[in-house]
C-alpha cells in the first residue's frame, strides 16, 4: 500500500471550543490508483489531506492521534526536516485556487525551477530547462517564450496546467488534488482532468482527488471514501456506490442532483444543514437529518460494517450505518 | 452611485441613450399605466433585441483616449414569457453577469432596446424606471458579500419598501417582513438577526425573501446556488420553484452549471463571447443541440454516473477563449470549432432556424447561430 491514513484525529482550537474536524479518518491508496474523497464543505476532506501532506497549521490544529503511513514509514513520528524532503519528491499537492497558490512577483520559470534547485542540487541554468520541459508536458503553448511569465499573464486552465507541472516536478508516487477543478470552467475542467488522468496513468502515481462533484468522481475515480463530519460514512468502488449506495447520506446527495440527460421532477432534498463541527450531534452525525434515524442512531456511533451486497460481489465495501442493508435494498 | 456611472458612460464609443427629454406628464403616467398592468401568461413580458454593451478601454491619466473596448454583450436578442424560466449558460467572460445588470438597469446599454410590457426601459427615466424597477428584482450569487452584515435581517429585507413605501405603509412592515422569512422557509423570529448568524443556504433565503419583497414579476437570478453545498443547493432549488407558481414570476436564471439550469429551465440560451449561439427549449437544447459549441459544453459535463464513462460522445475542445475585446472576426467560436470553413471566418452566422431545418417539426428546427448546424447527441451514452 502506498499511502495508508488510520484513525486520524485533527481538533481546531478555536475561541467557541475545541472543533473536531476528523474523528477517526482511515483510508488507503495504491499506487496507479485513483481515491476521491468526497465531502461537502467542513466534512474534514480538506484538512486530513493536510494533515497527510503535513502543511496543517499547527496551532490552531492539532493531530491528536492516527497514523499516516508512506511507503510503511509513519509520517507523524518523522522530524520537520525529515518531512520536508518528502514533500514535493515523493509525494505533492494541486490546489483549488492556482492564482493565490502561485507567487505573483516570481516568474513561473523561476517556481517551477526552484524545485529542482531545491531537491535536486542543479544550477539555475539547468533548472530552467527542466521548467521548460515541464511546461511541455503539461501542454502549455510556447512553452520556451512564456518561462520567463508571471502567473497573472496565464488563463485560469493554464494557470492550473502549472501548479500540475510542479506537483509533478519531481515524479512523486503519490499526488493530493483538492478541488483542482472547481474555479474552472467545464470545458477547462475536462481538458484538465483529462490531462491529470493521463499523467497518472503514465508515471503510476496515486493519485487522493478531494472535492464536492459527483461528477467530477463519477469520470475518474476507482473508489470513493464520502465523508461527513469528520468520519469516513462510506467507502466502495466507484460502480457500487453510484449503482447502489448503502449510507443514506450518500443516497440523499445522489438523488438531490439534477440530471442533464433528463428532466427531472422536484428535486429531493436532504433536510437541515451540515452540523456545527464545535457540537457535532451524539450518536450518527447525520442522524438530525436521516429519513431511517432510529433510537440507536441517536446514541451509538455507527462503526464502518462490512457491506456485503452479494456473495461474490466486490469487497471492500463499507458503510457506517446500522441500517446499511436498508438503504442498500431500499 | 449613478454619479460616476453617467461619466463613464459619456467615454463610449456609441453614446446611444440621449438622455429622455422631459416627457410631458401624460406620456409618463402613461408608461407607468402600461408598467403596472398585468401581464398576461404565455404573452412576452420581456422582449431584449439588439443588447450591446462595450466597455470603453482608455489610455492616459489626464486626457483619457479611448484606445478599444470589451465587447461584454455584443446583440443579444430574446423574449422572456410571462411565468417561464429562461436559463443563460455560458462560460466566465461570455457576458451573462452583464446582460442580468443590463435588465436590471444597474448599467445603461451601449446600444439595443429592452422591452418591459413594451416600454423600452433602456430610456425611461424617473417615475417610469421607479415601476420598472420594483417589477424586476435580482437574487445574487454570493449571499456573503450580497447581505450587509451591519444590518438586521428585518432591515435587509424591509430596505426595498423605503424606496417603495407604496408596496407597504409604514405601520405594516415588520408584519409584512415576517410574512416573507415565513415564504422562504426562515422562522419569522428571526427577524432581528445579523447575516453571520445564518448558514449560506439560509443567507440565500434572505436574498429571496429581499427580491420577493416589491411583488416583483420579473426575478434574475445571477449564480444563485452555486456557492451552496450539494445539499443545500436541492432545498434552494425547490423552494424558487414553490415560489415560482405561488406568486406567478418569470425567471431568468443565469448559471454555469448545465445540469440545475437543465433542471429549472422551460427555454435555455447558450452564451459565447458576448453572443447567444443556440437557443430553444430544454429538450431541443440539451437532447438535440445543433450549434458545436453548445455541444462541447454539453459534453464536457461530467455526468454523475460511472457507467457513462466509455459511451459518451466527448469533445474536448483546444485553447482559450478569446479575449472579448479582440473577438475573432466571423463566428466567434471558429478559433476552436472544428467545423470551421473560410466562410466563418467572413460571414457572422445569424441566431435564425437553419435553413436545412425549416418546415421539419422535430426538436433540432430552433434557433442555432452556426453555418453548419448539424444535430450531434453528446449527452446520452451510446
Amino acid at each position: 500500500m502506498l499511502l495508508e491514513v488510520r484513525d486520524l484525529q485533527v481538533e481546531f482550537h478555536t475561541r467557541d471550543g475545541v472543533a473536531r474536524a476528523v474523528n477517526g479518518v482511515s483510508y488507503a491508496v495504491d499506487a496507479g490508483e485513483t481515491l476521491a474523497v468526497l465531502g461537502e464543505s467542513g466534512s474534514g476532506k480538506s484538512v486530513t489531506a493536510q494533515a497527510v501532506m503535513g502543511i496543517l497549521d499547527m496551532p490552531p490544529g492539532r493531530i491528536t492521534g492516527g497514523q499516516v503511513l508512506f511507503q510503511g514509514r509513519d509520517l507523524l513520528r518523522l522530524k520537520e526536516e525529515q518531512r520536508r524532503r518528502i514533500r514535493g519528491a515523493e509525494m505533492a499537492m494541486i490546489f483549488q485556487d492556482a492564482l493565490s497558490s502561485l507567487n505573483p512577483v516570481l516568474t513561473v520559470g523561476a517556481q517551477l525551477g526552484e524545485m529542482f534547485i531545491v531537491h535536486r542540487g542543479m544550477s539555475r541554468k539547468q533548472a530552467r530547462a527542466k521548467a521548460v520541459e515541464l511546461m511541455d508536458r503539461v501542454r502549455i503553448p510556447a512553452a520556451r517564450e512564456r518561462v520567463d511569465d508571471y502567473p497573472h499573464q496565464f488563463s485560469g486552465g493554464m494557470r492550473q496546467r502549472i501548479m500540475i507541472a510542479m506537483a509533478l516536478a519531481l515524479e512523486p508516487s503519490l499526488i493530493i488534488a483538492d478541488e483542482p477543478t472547481t474555479a474552472l470552467d467545464v470545458t477547462v475542467q475536462a481538458q484538465v482532468m483529462d490531462l491529470l488522468a493521463e499523467l497518472r496513468r503514465e508515471l503510476n502515481m496515486g493519485l487522493i482527488l478531494i472535492t464536492h462533484d459527483l461528477g467530477v468522481v463519477a469520470d475518474v475515480a476507482d473508489r470513493i471514501a464520502v465523508m461527513y463530519a469528520g468520519r469516513i460514512v462510506e467507502t466502495a468502488p466507484v460502480y457500487e456506490i453510484y449503482r447502489a449506495p448503502a449510507h443514506p447520506y450518500t443516497r440523499g446527495l445522489l438523488r438531490s442532483i439534477p440530471r442533464l440527460d433528463q428532466k427531472g421532477r422536484e428535486l429531493y432534498a436532504i433536510k437541515g444543514l451540515p452540523p456545527n463541527l464545535l457540537r457535532i450531534p451524539p450518536g450518527c452525525a447525520f442522524n438530525p437529518r436521516c429519513p431511517m434515524a432510529q433510537d440507536v442512531c441517536r446514541t451509538e456511533v455507527p462503526p464502518l460494517f462490512e457491506v456485503a451486497e452479494a456473495p461474490g460481489a466486490a469487497e471492500g465495501r463499507r458503510s457506517a450505518c446500522y441500517f446499511w442493508e436498508e438503504t442498500l435494498h431500499g | 452611485m449613478a454619479e460616476p456611472k453617467r461619466n463613464d458612460d459619456s467615454m463610449d464609443a456609441t453614446p446611444n441613450v440621449t438622455e429622455v427629454e422631459t416627457a410631458d406628464a401624460a406620456t409618463v403616467a402613461e408608461s407607468v399605466a402600461a408598467i403596472e398592468a398585468p401581464a398576461q401568461r404565455g404573452e412576452p413580458i420581456l422582449q431584449v433585441r439588439n443588447l450591446v454593451k462595450h466597455f470603453p478601454l482608455t489610455q492616459g491619466i489626464l486626457f483619457k483616449k479611448q484606445v478599444g473596448a470589451v465587447k461584454a454583450v455584443d446583440g443579444v436578442s430574446f423574449d422572456l414569457y410571462q411565468g417561464e424560466t429562461l436559463g443563460i449558460v455560458g462560460e466566465s467572460g461570455c457576458g451573462k453577469s452583464t446582460v442580468a445588470k443590463l435588465l436590471m438597469t444597474l448599467e445603461q446599454a451601449t446600444a439595443g432596446e429592452v422591452f418591459f410590457k413594451g416600454q423600452d426601459i433602456t430610456r425611461l427615466s424617473g417615475r417610469a424606471l421607479k415601476a420598472v424597477r420594483r417589477n424586476i428584482q435580482m437574487v445574487f450569487q454570493d449571499p456573503y458579500t450580497s447581505l450587509n452584515p451591519r444590518m438586521t435581517v428585518g432591515d435587509i429585507i424591509g430596505e426595498p419598501f423605503d424606496i417603495h413605501p407604496e408596496v407597504a405603509p409604514k405601520g405594516d412592515r415588520r408584519r409584512k417582513v415576517q410574512e416573507l422569512l415565513d415564504v422562504v422557509g426562515l422562522n419569522p423570529e428571526y427577524i432581528n438577526r445579523y447575516p453571520h448568524q445564518f448558514s449560506g443556504g439560509q443567507r440565500q433565503r434572505i436574498g429571496i425573501a429581499r427580491g420577493l419583497a416589491l411583488n416583483p414579476e420579473i426575478i434574475i437570478c445571477d449564480e444563485p446556488v452555486s456557492a451552496l453545498d450539494v445539499s443545500v443547493q436541492a432545498q434552494v432549488i425547490n423552494l424558487m420553484e414553490k415560489l415560482q407558481d405561488e406568486f406567478n414570476l418569470s425567471y431568468i436564471f443565469i448559471a454555469h452549471d448545465l445540469s440545475i439550469v437543465r433542471h429549472i429551465s422551460d427555454r435555455v440560451g447558450v452564451m459565447y463571447l458576448g453572443k447567444i449561439a443556440e437557443i430553444g427549449t430544454d429538450t431541443q437544447i440539451y437532447d438535440h443541440p445543433t450549434h458545436p459549441y453548445t455541444q462541447a459544453l454539453l459534453s464536457a459535463v461530467p455526468v454523475p454516473d460511472p457507467d457513462a464513462r466509455e459511451g459518451r460522445d466527448r469533445i474536448i475542445l483546444s485553447g482559450d477563449v478569446p479575449s472579448p475585446a479582440n473577438p475573432p472576426s466571423g463566428c466567434r467560436f471558429r478559433t476552436r470549432c472544428w467545423k470551421a470553413q473560410d466562410k466563418c471566418a467572413t460571414e457572422v452566422p445569424l441566431l435564425a432556424i437553419p435553413e436545412r431545418f425549416k418546415g421539419t417539426d422535430g426538436h433540432t428546427a430552433h434557433e442555432s447561430a452556426c453555418h453548419f448546424a448539424e444535430e450531434r447527441d453528446v449527452v446520452h451514452a451510446a
